[in-house]
C-alpha cells in the first residue's frame, strides 16, 4: 500500500515551519518500509478528497481567512469533510487548528464561520501568546509523554462537548481563557497550538497519526528528538523572556531594542 | 550648520562615555554612547543629521554588507560616517553621527522595523532596499506589516531617492508611493513570503522574467538598472563589471545596490566598483581563520532566505560544513524557519551541528537524511569539523558574534 499526505495551503499556513510535519510524516513511512506520497496543495488548486492524512499549519490572519473559504465553510460539499468522512487523518496546528472549528476571528476581528469538522470556536484574546508550550497529552490517546511546543498567537479557543482538548497545559497558554488545555480533536481529526514543529518535538504524536493510518509500527530510534523534547521542556519549565514579551503591547515587540 | 548646545553638549557626553565602555573592555560602545546621547537629546538623530548628505540601508539581509560597500565606495571622496557595527537602531545611529564632523556624508544601516521613524528623523538623500521576508517571526509577526510601514513612510519625496529592488513583491510595495525610485532588478531566490499581493490578497505569479498578481495591477516596475551575472546594465545599456572579493550571487545584488546609491550621491560608478571590488569581508562576515592547520571560512544566515543565498557559496561536497545556531532574543526565539530550509542539499558534506539548538539541526537533519555530528561547543564543533579539511562554518546572530570573539583570545590566526 502507498499512502498519501497532503499539505494544504503552505503559501497560506506556511509561517511556522508547519510543513516540516509534513516532511516528517513521509519519512516515517518510508523509513518503515511504507510507500508514502506527498501532495502539496497551494492556494487556488483543487483539494482533493481522497488522501488518507491533511495536514494544515499556522499563518497569518488575511491568508487563514482565505485557507477556510477554499476548503469550504460549514459545508457537507467540502472537500476536506467528505475526506474525514471517507476515513482521512487531519492534523492542524495553529491557524489551521481555527478554521476547522465552527467559528473563528476574521482579520476585522469579527467572527467567520469554520470548516466545522471540530467543535470548538475561536475568539480575539487580548494578548498574544508567544512561547515555549508544554501539554501533558489526556489519557486515552497512548501518548504517555509530555508535549511541546512553541506557541505564538493571539487566538482564544473554546472547545464543545462534541470534541476534547488534546492535552492539559503544564506550562505556556494554549487555547487560553481559563481553560487550562490545548488543542481539540475528534475522531481522527486533532488540532493543537504547537509549533516548532510539532512532530519534530514529538515524535509518538506523528505515530499516532500514522497508526490511525496503518495501524501498529515498528518504533525508530528518536532519541535526538527526545533529547530536543527534554531541553525544550526544561526551558519552558523555567519560563522565558519570550514568554514575557507576549505581555507587551504589539507594537513594542515589533521595534524593541534588540540586536 | 550650527548644532543646537543640547545636542553638541550630548554629543560630546555620549563620545565620552562610548570611549569609557571601550576603554573598560565592554563592546564598541556605540550603543551605550547612543543611549547617552538619546537621554539627553530625544531628537539628537534630526539635529546630527541636519546639513549633510545621509544615505540609509535596509531590508532583511545583506543590510551590513551593503553598508559597508556603500561606505567604501564613497570613501574615495572623503571621510564617510557609518555605523559598522551593525549597530542598527537609533541609538547606534546617533553614535555614528555624533564621532564625526558635521557637514561629512553618513551611511547607514538600518534595522527594518525602525525604517519608518529613521526615515522622517534623517530626511535622507537615498535609502537603499534589498529585500523584505521572514525573520525573527517571534518578534515581526507580520513581515507584510513592515512593508505597508514602509509604504506610508516612503511615500511622497520625503525619502529621497530611493533605490529599491523590483524583484521582490515586498520591497515594491513598500517603495511603490515613493515620488524618485529607481528600480534594480537584482533578483529574489526566496519568494515564500511574497505569494499573497499585497495590494488585494490574491496570488502573486512569478515566472523567469518577473512577478505580477492574478487578480490586480500589481506586477515588477519597469526596471531602471538590472543585474545580469556580474553585470549591471543600465536603461541606456551602460554597462559595468562587477569583479567582487566577497562570494556569491547575494553578494552580487548587494554591490549593485550599493553602486546604485553611490550613483544617486554623485559617485561615479565605474570608480566606485574598483574601489569595492578589494572588499573582502564585512565584520567577519567571509573572513577565513585558520584552525588545526585548516582555513575556516565564517558565514552568516539567520532565516531561509539567506541560507537559500549560503548554498551556493559553500564549497562542495564532501567539503566540512559547521553549522551553529542559536535562539536567543535578537536571533528569535523561535528555530521553527529551520525547517523551512532545504537542507537536503548539504547530503554528501561532512556536517557538524553546533550551537544552543544543536539538537534542533539534528532533528531537521535527520529528517534530512544528513549524516552529523551533534558537538555543543562551537569551537570543539569547528576542530573537529576542520579534520576533513578546510571549511565552511554558518552561523546565526548571536551564534556567530560568540564564534568570532571567542575564535581570537584562542591564538587562532587571522589569515
Amino acid at each position: 500500500m502507498s499512502v498519501s499526505i497532503c499539505l494544504l495551503f503552505p503559501d497560506l499556513l506556511g509561517t511556522y515551519g508547519d510543513s516540516g510535519n509534513a516532511t516528517i510524516l513521509v519519512q516515517r513511512l518510508r523509513w518503515r518500509g511504507v510507500a508514502a506520497e506527498l501532495t502539496v496543495i497551494h492556494s487556488g488548486d483543487v483539494v482533493p478528497t481522497s488522501c488518507d492524512l491533511y495536514v494544515v499549519g499556522g499563518g497569518e490572519d488575511q491568508p487563514q481567512a482565505l485557507a477556510a473559504d477554499q476548503l469550504g465553510v460549514r459545508s457537507s460539499s467540502s472537500p476536506l469533510v467528505r475526506a474525514v468522512d471517507g476515513g482521512a487523518v487531519v492534523f492542524a496546528v495553529c491557524a489551521g487548528l481555527q478554521i476547522l472549528g465552527r467559528e473563528f476571528a476574521g482579520p476585522d476581528g469579527v467572527p467567520r464561520p469554520g470548516v466545522g469538522l471540530l467543535d470548538c470556536s475561536t475568539r480575539p484574546g487580548r494578548r498574544r501568546a508567544v512561547g515555549e508550550l508544554a501539554v501533558e497529552p489526556v489519557p486515552g490517546l497512548g501518548l504517555d509523554r509530555t508535549l511541546s511546543g512553541y506557541e505564538n498567537h493571539a487566538g482564544v479557543t473554546t472547545v464543545g462537548p462534541e470534541a476534547e482538548p488534546l492535552g492539559v497545559v503544564v506550562s505556556g497558554v494554549g487555547n487560553g481563557s481559563d481553560s487550562g488545555v490545548d488543542g481539540a480533536r475528534a475522531g481522527r481529526v486533532l488540532g493543537t497550538y504547537m509549533h516548532g514543529p510539532a512532530l519534530a518535538r514529538n515524535p509518538d504524536l506523528a505515530d499516532l497519526l500514522l497508526g490511525w493510518v496503518v495501524g501498529p509500527m515498528e518504533p525508530l530510534d528518536d532519541s535526538d528528538a527526545e533529547e530536543l523534547r527534554r531541553l525544550r521542556l526544561s526551558a519552558s519549565q523555567r519560563g522565558s523572556v519570550s514568554g514575557l514579551a507576549g505581555f507587551l503591547p504589539r507594537g513594542w515587540r515589533r521595534i524593541l531594542p534588540l540586536r | 550648520m550650527t548644532l543646537p548646545d543640547r545636542t553638541r553638549i550630548a554629543a560630546r557626553f555620549g563620545v565620552g562615555v562610548a570611549e569609557v565602555s571601550r576603554r573598560l573592555g565592554k563592546g564598541g560602545g556605540s550603543v551605550i554612547g547612543g543611549r547617552a546621547i538619546l537621554a539627553l537629546d530625544p531628537n539628537a538623530l534630526a539635529h546630527l543629521s541636519a546639513g549633510r548628505k545621509v544615505a540609509l540601508v535596509s531590508g532583511t539581509n545583506g543590510k551590513t554588507t551593503t553598508t559597508s560597500l556603500l561606505a567604501t565606495a564613497l570613501s574615495a571622496g572623503g571621510r564617510v560616517l557609518t555605523n559598522l557595527q551593525g549597530a542598527n537602531l537609533p541609538m547606534g545611529l546617533v553614535s555614528a553621527l555624533a564621532d564625526g564632523p558635521s557637514g561629512a556624508p553618513a551611511v547607514l544601516e538600518v534595522d527594518e522595523a525602525w525604517l519608518p521613524k529613521v526615515v522622517a528623523a534623517t530626511r535622507p538623500a537615498a535609502v537603499g532596499l534589498l529585500n523584505l521576508t521572514r525573520d525573527q517571526l517571534d518578534r515581526n509577526n507580520e513581515v507584510r506589516t513592515l512593508a505597508s510601514s514602509w509604504r506610508s513612510a516612503l511615500a511622497g519625496p520625503a525619502a529621497g531617492t530611493v533605490v529599491a529592488n523590483a524583484d521582490d513583491p515586498l520591497v515594491a510595495w513598500g517603495a511603490g508611493r515613493a515620488t524618485n525610485v529607481v528600480w534594480v532588478g537584482v533578483g529574489q531566490p526566496w519568494t515564500e513570503d511574497s505569494g499573497g499581493c499585497p495590494n488585494c490578497g490574491d496570488r502573486i505569479e512569478f515566472t523567469p522574467s518577473g512577478w505580477s498578481c492574478g487578480a490586480c495591477d500589481f506586477a515588477r516596475p519597469r526596471t531602471n538598472v538590472e543585474l545580469e551575472g556580474d553585470r549591471l546594465r543600465w536603461q541606456d545599456d551602460t554597462t559595468l563589471r562587477l569583479d567582487l572579493a566577497l562570494p556569491g550571487r547575494a553578494n552580487r545584488a548587494n554591490a549593485a545596490v550599493a553602486l546604485c546609491v553611490a550613483k544617486v550621491l554623485g559617485a561615479d560608478p565605474a570608480a566606485a566598483a574598483g574601489s569595492i571590488s578589494s572588499l573582502g569581508q564585512v565584520g567577519g562576515r567571509y573572513a577565513k581563520i585558520v584552525v588545526g592547520g585548516r582555513k575556516a571560512r565564517l558565514l552568516l544566515a539567520k532565516n531561509p532566505a539567506g541560507w537559500m543565498e549560503t548554498f551556493e557559496v559553500l564549497a562542495s561536497p564532501p567539503g566540512p560544513v559547521v553549522v551553529a545556531v542559536n535562539a536567543r532574543l535578537a536571533d528569535g526565539r523561535d528555530p521553527s524557519w529551520l525547517w523551512d530550509v532545504p537542507f537536503e542539499r548539504l547530503r554528501g558534506h561532512f556536517v557538524t551541528v553546533t550551537g544552543e539548538r544543536a539538537w534542533d539541526l539534528a532533528v531537521r537533519f535527520r529528517y534530512a537524511e544528513v549524516d552529523h555530528t551533534v558537538i555543543f561547543d562551537p569551537l570543539d564543533a569547528i576542530r573537529h569539523a576542520a579534520r576533513g579539511g578546510d571549511l565552511d562554518v554558518v552561523a546565526n546572530y548571536t551564534a556567530f558574534q560568540e564564534i568570532r570573539s571567542k575564535l581570537s583570545p584562542v591564538g587562532i590566526s587571522t589569515l
